[in-house]
């Protein structure tokens, strides 16, 4: 290890990057959507217009990454909380993440038809 | 960057002819106080939002995805979404109430996510400062309108 550094690679770091990165993205999207669910109170009309673009299909890829992003920093938050409460947690910490990683894939892969079906439907019929 | 130094730094001797100070190679544990840290914290802040993070994320585990399953899975995903889907759902305290438990929950762990991030990355004081100014009054805004729609919330508007 080089010397004055602290990040030692592996997947205890690279989890922890990808916890904080899928973090800010996901607080980034909240601050906007509560703005977009604010409109309600403005007029139907208002709050049906803006949530049309979340139908459109660039959206609504956008929101299988975010359904990632939300799931991987779900997924791993539990592995954080089982590092720092369970007695075992760290000695199984990489276990863990590749844990995370395989449910997170088997869900991703259950949800991808789910959440684009009218993508999918417009462009493949 | 090749480091030139005498020394040594946990038992690891480190030899060239031109003598280094080796503590300009230690990290000081997080815990250390030295000079340039506050003085000592009365209340327990630190430990409590580490506390905070960790039982707001198991909740918010449930409650979000139970809310990305219903906005976006169920019922054709994220096309039934309208005026009329959330004057339906928001006719039930119950949905209320876990909209309004979600977006606190999720607000004040994001926010303290951020403060955590600020932290590490602003390294000049006056820069944490400002950043943590916008983040709060960013953070009070967001609660505080969410709270307000929910509470506020008229079916009939026109």
């Amino acid at each position: 290890m080089p010397a004055g550094t602290l990040y030692r690679g592996r997947e205890g770091m690279w989890s922890w990057v990808a916890h904080r990165v899928t973090g800010v993205l996901i607080f980034f999207f909240l601050f906007a959507h509560v703005l977009d669910t604010a409109l309600v109170r403005v007029s139907p009309q208002a709050y049906n217009s803006t949530i049309a673009t979340y139908k459109t299909w660039p959206v609504n890829l956008m929101e299988y990454g975010l359904t990632a992003a939300i799931l991987f920093h779900a997924l791993n938050g539990l592995r954080v909380i089982a590092v720092d409460f369970w007695a075992k947690g760290p000695k199984y910490q990489r276990q863990m993440l590749w844990t995370v990683v395989t449910v997170w894939v088997v869900l991703m892969a259950g949800a991808f038809y789910p959440i684009l079906q009218e993508t999918l439907r417009n462009w493949f019929g | 960057m090749a480091i030139e130094t005498t020394g040594s730094i946990s038992g690891v001797e480190l030899t060239n002819d031109r003598p280094t100070d080796p503590s300009a190679f230690l990290i000081e544990p997080p815990r250390t106080r030295t000079k340039r840290t506050g003085r000592k914290s009365r209340t327990n802040f630190e430990m409590l939002a580490w506390l905070f993070m960790r039982l707001s994320g198991v909740v918010l585990v449930f409650l979000v995805l139970g809310h990305l399953i219903i906005q976006l899975i169920l019922d054709g995903g994220v096309t039934k979404i309208s005026f009329a889907f959330v004057a339906g759902r928001w006719a039930s305290p119950f949905w209320q109430g876990w909209d309004l438990l979600m977006l606190w929950l999720a607000m004040l762990h994001g926010a303290n996510g951020m403060r955590t991030v600020i932290n590490d990355y602003a390294e000049r004081d006056t820069t944490r400062f400002w950043l943590k100014v916008l983040l709060v009054t960013a953070t009070v805004f967001t609660v505080l309108l969410g709270t307000l729609v929910i509470f506020t919330f008229d079916p009939n508007i026109s």
